[in-house]
This record gives C-alpha cells, sequence and structure tokens, in this order.
C-alpha cells in the first residue's frame, strides 16, 4: 500500500513538471515578442521595456526558465504586471470564494446525483429512468452560464428569493454566506449531477447483474439493504473515479460562474486578468489548479485503493 | 472520459458492418432528431444573410424591442435584431465546432499512431499529454488567446489544443490492441512495411471510436468558444457571437432577457443535437466503443 502512495505521488511530478515546460513556453514561443504583447498594442517602448526588465526576457531561454523554476519551488508565483502585487498575495485574497462555490456545489452534486443515479438503475427502463438520463444529456449540454441565467431569471427576479448576484464572506455570518452561493452552486452543479448520475446509473446497472445480488435477492433481504449496501458499495469506485475526471469541468465552471454572479473568487481574478493581459496572474492561476487538478486525482486514487481490497497495484 | 482496455479485439470495419450501423441509426429516433436539428442548423446559418437582416444594423428608435411579430427574437440596447445576430452567431458556432472537431482529429490521430508504435516517443508523447490533460481547457484556451490576441484562427486553436490529448490517448489504445491482433502479425511476417500496415490494418480501427469523438469534441467546442466569448476573450466584439450577443446582453437582462435568452437557446440546442447524435453513433457504429468512452 505505502509502495503504492510513493509510487502514485512519483508519477504526479512528471506531469506537473510538463504542465511548468508548457505554461512556460505559452509565453515565450508566442509568435513576437512577449514584452510587446503583454504591454498591449498601445503600450510605449518604455513600457514595453520595463515589462521586459521586470519579467527578466533580456536573460537566455534556459537561464530565465532555471530563474522561474526555482522561483515557483519557492513559492513565488511573481509579481502582477497590472498591480505589481506579488501573484500569491492576490491569489490568497481569492480563494475563500472559489473554495466555498466549489465546496457547496459537491455537497449538492453528491447526495443528489446519486440518489438518482442509484434511483435510474432501480427502475431501468421506466420513465424515471428515462427522466434521468433525459436530464443527463441535457444537463451536460447547456452551458453554465445559460442555466446561471435561468436560475436568476426564476428564483431572483421572478420569485425574488435570492440576490440577482454578488458575494458575502463567511466572516459576515453563515446565513448570508450560504444564502448568495445557493444559485451559484446550484447553476455550477447541475452539469456535475448530469455526469455523476450517468455513472451511477450505468455502475449500477452493471452490478444489479451480478450472482451476489440475485443471491441476497433470494435470501430474502430488503431490496433498500441490497441496493445502498451491495450494490452502491460495489459501484463505489467509478463514482469516484468520475468525481476525480469532473474536477476539471468544475474548475472550467466556477470561472464562468464566478462571472456571472460577481463572486470576487479565482476565476474572476484570471477573466480580469486576461482584459488587462496580466500574463503572471493567468500563469499563477494555471499553475494552481493544475496543481489542485492532479493533488484532488492523486488524492481519489488512493482513496480508492485504500477503500477497495480488489484494486491491487 | 475515456478508458482505453487495450485488450479489446477489433475488427476491420468493413462495408456491410457501416450500412447496417447507417441503418441502425435510422431507428434511432434521438439520434435522428440530432442529426436532423444539426442539417437545418448548417442551412440557417449558410442562408443567414438571406434570412435576416444585417445584424450590426443599429436603430436606436427599437433599441431594447420584446419579442414581437416585426421582431422575432426582440432587439438589443442599439435596436439591432437578435433575431439576425442569432442566426449569424451560429455561422461562427458552427465553423469553430466542426473546425475543431477536424483539426483535433487530424493531429490527435497523426500524435497517436506515432506514440502507438514507436515505443521510445510513446512514453514521453503520453507525459506531455497527461500535462496537457492537467490543465483545465477553458483555462488553457484563456491563456493562449491572452497572448495571441484573439480572432477566429486563434481561437480555433486555442480549443484545439486542449481537446488533443483525448484523441491522443484514444488512438494509441487502438494501436496497442491492434498490433497484437494475429491479422496484423501476419501482414508483418508477409514483410508489409510499416505505413502500408498503418493505412490498411490500424486506421480502419479508429474509424467508428473517433468519429464519436469528433462529435464531443465539437460539442465542447462549441460551448467553449460560447464562454471565451461571454467572458470577452473570444471573437472581436464587433462579431455577432452568441456567446458575444450574450455578453452584450448582460447588463441589460433584467430590462431585456430576450438578448441572452434566445442565443442561449440555440447555443444549448445546437450542442443538444451534437451530443445526441454522438450518443446514437456510439450506440451503433460499434457497442464496443461505448465501453471505452
Amino acid at each position: 500500500m505505502l509502495n503504492f502512495i510513493v509510487r502514485r505521488i512519483l508519477t504526479s511530478i512528471p506531469v506537473l513538471a510538463v504542465v511548468v515546460v508548457f505554461v512556460f513556453l505559452l509565453l515565450h514561443l508566442s509568435p513576437g515578442d512577449p514584452a510587446a504583447m503583454l504591454a498591449g498594442p498601445y503600450a510605449k517602448a518604455a513600457d514595453i521595456e520595463k515589462i521586459r526588465e521586470q519579467l527578466g526576457f533580456n536573460a537566455p531561454l534556459i537561464e530565465q526558465f532555471f530563474n522561474w523554476v526555482m522561483q515557483i519551488l519557492r513559492g513565488d508565483l511573481g509579481v502582477s504586471i497590472f498591480s505589481q502585487k506579488p501573484v500569491t498575495l492576490l491569489i490568497g485574497q481569492r480563494v475563500e470564494p472559489t473554495l466555498a462555490l466549489a465546496t457547496v456545489t459537491m455537497v449538492i452534486t453528491i447526495p443528489v446525483a446519486v440518489s438518482i443515479g442509484v434511483l435510474a438503475a432501480w427502475k431501468a427502463g421506466s420513465w424515471i429512468d428515462r427522466g434521468v438520463m433525459a436530464f443527463a444529456v441535457v444537463g451536460f449540454s447547456v452551458p453554465v452560464f445559460i442555466f446561471a441565467y435561468l436560475l436568476i431569471y426564476g428564483f431572483s427576479l421572478g420569485l425574488d428569493l435570492f440576490p440577482v448576484q454578488g458575494y458575502k464572506k463567511i466572516s459576515d455570518g453563515f446565513g448570508p454566506f450560504i444564502y448568495h452561493l445557493v444559485l451559484p452552486s446550484i447553476t455550477l452543479s447541475v452539469i456535475f449531477i448530469a455526469l455523476i448520475a450517468r455513472i451511477t446509473r450505468a455502475s449500477m446497472l452493471e452490478i444489479l447483474n451480478e450472482d451476489y445480488i440475485r443471491t441476497a435477492y433470494a435470501k430474502g433481504l430488503h431490496e433498500r439493504k441490497i441496493l445502498l449496501h451491495h450494490a452502491l458499495k460495489n459501484a463505489g469506485v467509478p463514482i469516484v473515479t468520475v468525481i476525480g475526471f469532473g474536477i476539471v469541468l468544475l474548475i472550467g465552471g466556477v470561472v464562468v460562474t464566478e462571472s456571472v454572479f460577481n463572486i470576487p473568487g479565482l476565476g474572476r481574478l484570471v477573466v480580469d486578468a486576461v482584459m488587462k493581459r496580466d500574463y503572471p496572474v493567468i500563469q499563477g492561476v494555471i499553475l494552481l489548479f493544475a496543481a489542485v487538478n492532479v493533488f484532488i486525482n492523486l488524492v481519489i486514487d488512493i482513496i480508492y485503493t485504500a477503500i477497495d481490497p480488489r484494486i491491487r497495484y | 472520459m475515456i478508458e482505453i482496455s487495450g485488450s479489446e479485439s477489433s475488427m476491420p470495419a468493413g462495408d456491410a458492418r457501416r450500412n447496417n450501423a447507417w441503418v441502425q441509426l435510422r431507428r434511432n429516433p434521438a439520434a435522428m432528431a440530432g442529426a436532423i436539428i444539426l442539417v437545418i442548423m448548417a442551412v440557417t446559418a449558410l442562408f443567414a444573410p438571406y434570412l435576416a437582416t444585417d445584424p450590426t444594423n443599429m436603430s436606436p428608435v427599437d433599441r431594447l424591442q420584446p419579442p414581437s411579430a416585426q421582431w422575432w427574437f426582440g432587439t438589443d440596447m442599439y435596436g439591432r435584431d437578435i433575431y439576425s445576430r442569432t442566426l449569424h452567431g451560429s455561422r461562427i458556432s458552427l465553423a469553430v465546432g466542426a473546425s475543431v472537431a477536424i483539426l483535433s482529429i487530424a493531429i490527435g490521430l497523426a500524435i497517436g499512431l506515432i506514440a502507438g508504435y514507436i515505443r521510445v516517443l510513446d512514453a514521453i508523447i503520453l507525459r506531455f499529454m497527461d500535462g496537457l490533460m492537467a490543465i483545465p481547457d477553458i483555462l488553457l484556451a484563456i491563456a493562449l488567446i491572452a497572448l495571441t490576441g484573439a480572432s477566429l484562427t486563434t481561437i480555433i486553436i486555442a480549443i484545439t489544443i486542449p481537446e488533443i490529448p483525448r484523441v491522443v490517448r484514444l488512438v494509441r489504445g487502438v494501436v496497442l490492441s491492434v498490433r497484437e491482433e494475429p491479422y496484423v502479425e501476419a501482414a508483418i511476417s508477409v514483410g508489409t512495411r510499416l505505413p502500408l500496415i498503418l493505412i490498411r490494418h490500424v486506421l480502419p480501427n479508429t474509424i467508428a471510436p473517433l468519429i464519436v469523438l469528433a462529435t464531443y469534441n465539437c460539442a465542447s467546442a462549441i460551448i467553449i468558444e460560447a464562454i471565451l466569448s461571454f467572458l470577452g476573450a473570444g471573437v472581436p466584439p464587433e462579431i455577432p457571437s452568441w456567446g458575444n450577443v450574450m455578453a452584450e446582453g448582460r447588463i441589460y437582462f433584467q430590462r431585456a432577457p430576450w438578448i441572452i435568452l434566445f442565443p442561449g437557446l440555440y447555443l444549448a440546442l445546437t450542442v443538444l443535437a451534437v451530443n445526441i447524435l454522438g450518443d446514437g453513433l456510439r450506440d451503433t457504429l460499434d457497442p464496443r466503443i461505448a465501453k471505452r468512452m
């Protein structure tokens, strides 16, 4: 087990290394002078020179790369061109809303998705099943911001139940905090519920055909016990795995949802940085999100190896 | 969501099976509905200039008009016709979706064949693809566009790059399973050269899963293009793409929700059509693909 964990951690390192190299090359291999590009079309020569100086573009490429990697390893993501503040500081200020949005989204998603997935598999072929499958296809097809506006239209403008946009810190009180997060989280959870419900259903259907399920029925066990205890437990691994795959979707969704609901999180930070061509900030957020993605998948792999004795490496 | 088991046997696709697949696809009402919607979308996109007025024509007197007999989808804050803008927007979305699907499949196929057949490069290519996959596709596209500036071409490239790793992994998986097949060994033993083996024996096995993956890549490209435009990092604002139209409607949403709702409806319908066509193709072309996707 320990052996597996160590090996699994080691395989994440090259992935992160590729991300670092790629993000670096992205800036330096793009056509044209990177300093001029970052300065924008209306910059003066002096501004371009200042950016070149600040980002160390005058050094040879290899040296720049080496310096940059050392800098990242020290936990320094550079300085924002626009605000002249350290990128780590800017990220630090924006972590809470994003983390809150992602957490509340998962808290909504997992119980809903797993229960409708189990329900669909249990009643396979019925209208409930067809309804869940139709929802899964639609939920996966309708872009996040369209759900966002439909929900705002219905619940904020129509019924006046929730605020149209905005964010309250958790330190401002738990009530207002959750109140502002309900619509964004529901918006973001739709695509996830669609994805996880579909996998849950497929995985459950496979398990429900197993001999031991027939045996459980033959023993006269209660149906609920069979579904939740015998079947769902064994269907768990694909469900947990898809949550890992879904992290990329979640991050993409966060960027959009934060923009629609005006939540000052990391997604907004990166979108604002694009407008200002603030590449150090974009770079920093990408590195952070890629690292989070790799880390969560690492943890998920380790967890399901730990909980499922059938998986041996 | 692609898992490649690698152990599944595959047969070269034959004409008989292809015909069979077409017959089965026609029996799949959802997939046919998807195909029909897409054909209608493509035709209206193609003939948009004849079906609607100039999408950039401003008419301040008619600003923020609700949907009516004159303005089917209403007008925006400059009095521009949302129906016309939506119809013209479908040109961008369909062009981006189709280009990204074709480009990502072509590039991914080439890299996947190399990875599957040249052992030395396999590990390097796979590591690189894993790294690319670790970066959320929207962020990768945003970064590329921030660096190169937004135009239709850069957007297509920026959306294509994050889609390539999935294609590479799929093709590589097929190659690895096919190269152990007796008919490939037989071909090697009679001295068939590598390019011919790839074209005659390996390529046909990749066609069915790649067609399905192409539809999924197309759907995801259409969504990402709309998101990029919506966030202001997409095609230049003077071009009426769905994302741009919706982005402009944001501050008027309370007064004129139709600016966002109609392009949004078209967007959702298009992506839905592509997805259900993809699901239909997956189920009919080769039931075994379902396990890989």
